[in-house]
């Protein structure tokens, strides 16, 4: 099943709402009783992506779900923004155990709602990069290997945000980071190094893989739609821009995660049972000059001289996820 | 539930947390002038009519144009649309056919017979209007919906001024100018024909007017200093347009030579081609891109198989209709200059179209005018050196459109009205303008414009039926939907949507939106992502 | 009802006695058989209305463990050692979360170097986690506690480890009353959590605590485990009620009235010691013993009561604090502060070493003379340490330690007295 574009109303479905549509084909973001799973007064710095992503998905999933939803989350950001003593910003049923358990918690909620009859109260694990990626990848592999009724979502902004900056699995090639700088022969991270965990994760042929972006609203909360109804493990990767640590301004947020998407730079696929199925097309290619630029984690590749070898094996690395997840026409 | 202390926390617990403290810059919602509105010389709300029409609300798009403009139909077909050319969707792709929409509204209109609103109460006030042109039509509709007595004096047989007499049939038809006409002459407007005011003052004392407003129009043809045999058939072309609308249809012959660049040597050329002229060419003393016509003319009357001589002035006509042709050729400041290389050319008929004078003796004894290059100065509140007399149209300084003219006559109409109890009428500031780098353009559909379909070549050429044709309801509103909304928030809940701090309220359909500031951290985000520009940050004050 | 079987296999059918809901379980020696009891039971369906979870590290067994508590279910896991080790965020996690799980530790050694024999440094190591700690003396305790840690971990919402010693009781075949299920539901009521997982209540569990709040959340968890001192005994008493035998409580007294000598101990050595007492008892020594069954919460009272008259204390440790000496001696001492009394810290049996009825004898026939170090290294082989420092005193690389000492020693087998 492919998402269905809506013809011409103006905006179609590339605005959040459309007062032309009716309010079924709008989004879940566009109702006014959307739940704002994460609500206001939590500390994401401004311009948060994750925060956005976050909000986004949850409350696609309440929707889905009909509101019996119970979250997981791993140790990060969204956790330590979202839940300061005496504060919380969730208005579900919450927990935060651990930086690398998170789908182990989340298998054990699961099982427990099973035994106790509740299956229709779903579960949703999420954390950071570091923590899926990484530190986490243990937990989330034995997961997704019982087929574990759990949907787990990432939030990439490809670094350990929360402790600082540091360098995760999941950085991208040539970005700055603490433990990654901006100096010598090879600044920034290194080249040939990273994890693919939505690759990794249709090699487990769970049922339903996924990547999305906080920069096309419609097709994400159309993953986590299709996603809910599902049994077993399933698993969406969203990338979300962290200002701070991108070195992006907080009003680009979403500029930039679709300069992403529309660079090839992050594909936007889907997948099942480790066959992949269907990819969300570019709308207007763009190089990755445009992406990089906005970002000063990138900056020391614009330094004079530019640092065109380094663009140019990133360039390659988008126009391969162009060919490899057929990402035009 | 027995929460353990401190590790497991209530919902709704961080509405405690006013992040709305972090800000240092706050967004705002505000209203920016869509170019298109401001482009207008009728002031019309364009895309506030637009929005109604986009979902489907005809009606109410058509109630808002006209509380502007009283002549959708006619305008829809005869105005050169430079809201178009301002329209910030042109940088996209392609301008909104404003102009198809508001010929479809209007189209719409005259189908279901909607008619004006009455005016809330009578004023007790009477005004002149003189000329039944578009301007002083205009000026009419608006002074009597503000409660006013209007009697309009029009010296011609017919209503309508140069819509009638300068704008040929095939462009505008007239059961349309009759049935917008006749519209706001039901609101209650007098209008007396085949009267020449020759005494301004004295008409008004005879009529009791408490103000008049003039809109007379430019009915003299310039001439040339082109030597001609006695024989030689040399018309002007308001004369020949003019003549139109009689019965008797001017005779020019087979051959006819048109002579001027602007629309009206246009008309009269294409207008020759369907009398029959086998050949209708016009003599241009510069090139295309210098000629004053709009170049959606030039081209449909090159298809029609009109010829244009460029760079060519027309020395005499002898008796037979030769006429001697000089070449010329552009200077370095884009000035024709004579190159002293001539040419013959065969006509029945010369038509000059060379400008239009105002007639301007009904003025002859009014004092404290100031009247400079044939047309009479007035005020910022369109009114003249006289108190009490206000003018506008082709009578005064501007450009010379039926656009224009209605304009005026809308603005003149209200400053009469404030000057009719002693006021005078500020207009509200204006908004800043939503320039195309306000918009975020990403949003909106891809969508090329619609093309408005053409009577075939064959057809065109040999009636005078309507070249242009309208756009049926689905492609009307089509085209209406590719409007921006530029600087008018038409609520796409993206701002709502796009909040990571869940800090914008919505307010419900119609209602728009409102920043809950205790939370906003001031991101910017809102402002970013508005298609249309209708936020903006402004510093936050300590 | 009665039975002649595996020490593993009494503790699974009484876990399964107490309905659990969710078991995670990763193989690990010696708990194993325990889990794959209950694997097979929950897959007879004799064990209905259960999730068995095979996970795929330890840290994933405690981790799916909270998840299944937060939510609501009755949850049981197991481990030792290393697995215990690997867990131990979690572990700690768990206990901070308040979240009444319960665990079996099947009493094994930690590596380097590796050994899969019985100590208690694998418990010992998790002493101050929040968890309370159960030690079994016997197979018919080790079924008996866990029926109890399920009720006490529910009634205090906080998580519960029972100690047994690996090989010596999982593996042993013993003769074990195992209850019926009436008689356990009587004594066990359904799981009603404290908090929990609800769309219908929700809640955010697992918040962020800072400098303004964390000292008292610690003193709550303290005060949780100084509250259990009092539940303990209560749920032992009215255990003995329901079953009709003695299990449990705080600590055990073994003929300690009027000794001069009373020896201390955790787990099923004090099968031994209980032993060796009535030897010499019967050779005319006020020798006396007292079994410590709940570790943690420490007993301080009823130790200082059971020991506060004798003349020396001898506490038999069956884990090393490298460098200072012994755990339970830690807690005997504090429980004794202000009276003055020779106490001798022995450290036995590690990594399975057996603790024999001779060697114990002669042990505390040395502290009736009060002939013994502070710290004691229960048959320690003198001469191939002194080899060993002398060897290692030669050079610097002188490759690994415990492989040098194994070739001296020469096979296994040769050394079982």
């Amino acid at each position: 099943m492919e998402m269905q574009p809506i013809k011409f109303y103006q905006t179609a479905t590339f605005t959040v709402g459309n007062r032309l549509l009716g309010e079924h084909e709008r989004s879940v973001q566009a109702n006014m009783r959307r739940t704002n799973s994460l609500n206001s007064g939590h500390r994401a710095c401004q311009g948060c992506g994750e925060a956005l992503g976050a909000r986004y998905a949850i409350d696609a999933a309440m929707r889905a779900s009909d509101s019996q939803l119970a979250a997981v989350n791993a140790t990060g950001c969204l956790e330590v923004f979202s839940t300061p003593y005496p504060e919380t910003s969730w208005q579900i049923p919450w927990i935060h155990s651990l930086f690398g358990n998170a789908a182990a918690v989340a298998s054990g909620v699961a099982a427990a709602m099973r035994v106790k009859g509740q299956e229709d109260v779903r579960v949703i694990a999420q954390g950071g990069d570091g923590g899926t990626t990484d530190i986490g990848f243990g937990c989330l592999s034995g997961m997704f290997e019982r087929n574990d009724d759990v949907l787990y979502i990432c939030y990439d902004n490809e670094a350990y945000m929360n402790t600082g900056v540091q360098r995760s699995s999941a950085t991208p090639p040539a970005a700055r980071t603490a433990t990654t700088a901006a100096v010598g022969t090879a600044p920034g991270n290194v080249f040939g190094t990273g994890k693919n965990v939505p690759l990794i994760a249709m090699a487990h042929c769970i049922p339903y893989v996924a990547t999305a972006s906080v920069a096309n609203l419609r097709d994400l909360e159309f993953k986590v739609t299709k996603a809910m109804p599902i049994r077993g493990s399933r698993y969406i990767h969203i990338h979300v821009p962290c200002p701070l640590g991108w070195g992006s301004a907080p009003a680009d947020t979403i500029k930039v995660a679709r300069l992403a998407v529309e660079s090839g730079l992050f594909p936007l696929f889907e997948a099942e049972h480790g066959e992949f199925v269907n990819s969300t097309k570019i709308r207007r290619k763009v190089p990755v000059d445009e992406y990089l630029s906005l970002q000063k984690r990138f900056a020391h590749l614009f330094a004079k001289p530019v640092d065109s070898t380094r663009i140019a094996l990133i360039q390659a690395i988008a126009d391969h996820n162009v060919k490899r997840f057929e990402l035009l026409g | 539930m027995d929460k353990p202390f401190a590790i497991t926390l209530d919902v709704g617990s961080s509405l405690a947390n006013k992040t709305g403290s972090w800000r240092t810059l706050r967004p705002v919602y505000l209203d920016r002038l869509p170019p298109c509105n401001h482009a207008c010389p009728a002031g019309e709300n364009i895309q506030s009519w637009l929005y109604h029409a986009e979902s489907g609300d005809y009606a109410a798009a058509w109630r808002t144009l006209t509380l502007d403009n009283p002549l959708p139909a006619v305008m829809g077909r005869v105005c050169y649309h430079p809201c178009e050319t301002a329209c910030n969707r042109g940088q996209l792709d392609e301008a909104v056919g404003i102009n198809s929409v508001e010929r479809f509204l209007g189209d719409q209109a005259l189908k279901r017979g909607w008619k004006f609103a009455p005016p809330p109460a009578e004023s007790g006030k009477r005004v002149l209007v003189v000329g039944a042109g578009p301007s002083g039509l205009s000026a009419a509709y608006h002074l009597r919906r503000l409660g006013h007595r209007v009697k309009i004096i029009e010296a011609g047989p017919l209503a309508g001024g140069m819509m009638r007499f300068g704008i040929p049939k095939y462009r505008l038809p007239r059961e349309v100018l009759d049935a917008e006409i006749k519209r706001i002459l039901d609101l209650g407007v007098e209008l007396e024909l085949k009267r020449k005011v020759t005494d301004i003052l004295a008409t008004m004392r005879e009529g009791s007017f408490d103000a008049a407003f003039l809109a007379v129009g430019a009915h003299i043809a310039k001439r040339a200093y082109i030597p001609a045999g006695s024989a030689a058939r040399m018309l002007d072309a308001v004369s020949v347009l003019r003549s139109m609308e009689g019965d008797e249809k001017p005779l020019l012959g087979r051959r006819v030579v048109v002579y001027g660049g602007g629309n009206t040597a246009l008309d009269v050329a294409r207008t020759a081609k369907r009398l029959g002229a086998s050949e209708s060419i016009i003599v241009y003393r510069r090139t295309r891109e210098r000629m004053p016509a709009h170049d959606f003319e030039v081209e449909e009357a090159l298809q029609e198989g009109v010829l244009i001589k460029w760079l060519s002035t027309i020395k005499n006509m002898a008796d037979e209709g030769t006429l001697t042709v000089e070449k010329m050729q552009l200077d370095e400041k884009g000035f024709p200059q004579p190159t002293g290389e001539f040419e013959t050319l065969e006509a029945d008929s010369l038509v000059l179209a060379l400008g239009q004078d105002v007639d301007l003796s009904l003025l002859d004894k009014v004092p404290g005018l100031i009247i400079e290059d044939g047309v009479v100065k007035v005020g910022p509140n369109m009114m003249t050196g006289y108190p009490g007399l206000f003018a506008g149209g082709d009578m005064v300084p501007s450009e010379r459109t039926v656009t224009v003219g209605i304009g005026h006559g809308k603005k003149a109409a209200r400053h009469i009205d404030a000057w009719l109890s002693g006021k005078t009428y500020a207009p509200p500031p204006k908004h800043e303008v939503a320039e195309y780098d306000k918009l975020n353009t990403w949003y909106y559909a891809d969508a090329s414009k619609t093309v408005r379909p053409t009577l075939s070549l064959a057809r065109r050429t040999s009636t005078f039926e309507e070249v242009v044709k309208g756009l049926d309801e689905t492609n009307a509103l089509f085209e209406a939907r590719r409007c921006l909304s530029c600087g008018n928030c038409f609520e796409c809940d993206n701002c709502y949507g796009v909040c990571p701090d869940n800090a914008v309220i919505k307010l419900g359909p119609g209602k728009r939106f409102e920043f809950n500031y205790d939370f906003c951290k001031g991101c910017g985000l809102c402002v970013s992502e508005c298609p249309c520009g209708a936020i903006k940050m402004i510093p936050e004050t300590i | 009802m009665l039975k002649q079987t595996e020490g593993s296999h009494a503790v699974a059918e009484a876990i399964a006695r107490c309905r659990p809901e969710v078991i995670c379980a990763y193989p690990i020696t010696p708990q194993t058989h325990i889990v794959e009891g209950l694997g097979e039971m929950v897959k007879t369906n004799e064990l209905a209305n259960c999730e068995f979870i095979n996970v795929e590290s330890e840290f994933a067994a405690m981790s799916v463990a909270i998840g299944a508590s937060a939510a609501g279910a009755r949850t049981y896991t197991a481990t030792a050692s290393q697995g215990l080790l690997f867990m131990a965020e979690a572990v700690y996690n768990a206990a901070g979360l308040g979240l009444p799980i319960v665990m079996t530790i099947g009493n094994r050694a930690i590596g380097a170097p590796i050994n899969i024999w019985n100590d208690h440094s694998d418990s010992m190591s998790m002493r101050d986690a929040g968890w309370i700690q159960l030690y079994a003396e016997t197979n018919q305790e080790a079924l008996d506690l866990h029926i109890q840690a399920f009720r006490l971990a529910e009634e205090l919402s906080c998580p519960v480890m029972v100690c047994v010693d690996g090989f010596i009781l999982t593996h042993a075949y013993d003769r074990v009353d195992v209850p019926e299920q009436e008689q356990v539901d009587a004594y066990l009521p359904p799981f009603v959590p404290r908090q929990a997982l609800d769309p219908a209540q929700p809640v955010s569990i697992g918040a962020m605590v800072g400098p303004e709040a964390f000292m008292e959340v610690r003193y709550l968890a303290h005060h949780k485990q100084l509250r259990a001192l009092g539940l303990i005994p209560q749920l032992s008493d009215e255990f003995k009620r329901h079953f009709g035998r003695s299990s449990g409580g705080l600590l055990r007294t073994y003929r300690t009235e009027d000794a001069d000598t009373i020896v201390v101990a955790l787990g099923s050595v004090n099968g031994t010691i209980q032993e060796v007492v009535d030897e010499m008892r019967a050779e005319g020594s006020r020798i006396g013993s007292v079994s410590i069954c709940s570790f943690r919460p420490f007993p301080l009272d009823a130790a200082r009561e059971a020991l506060g008259r004798a003349k020396r204390v001898v506490v038999i440790e069956k884990s090393l604090a490298v460098g200072l000496g012994g755990h339970l001696s830690d807690g005997v001492r504090k429980s004794l502060s202000g009276i003055v009394l020779n106490g001798y810290t022995v450290i036995a049996g590690l990594g399975g070493r057996p603790i024999t009825r001779n060697s114990l004898h002669q042990l505390f026939r040395d502290a009736e003379q009060d002939e013994l170090e502070q710290v004691t290294f229960l048959d320690l082989n003198a001469d191939l340490v002194a080899y060993e420092l002398a060897r290692e005193a030669q050079a610097r690389t002188t490759g690994p330690t415990a492989e040098a000492i194994l070739r001296r020693v020469g096979t296994v087998a040769s050394q079982i007295a």
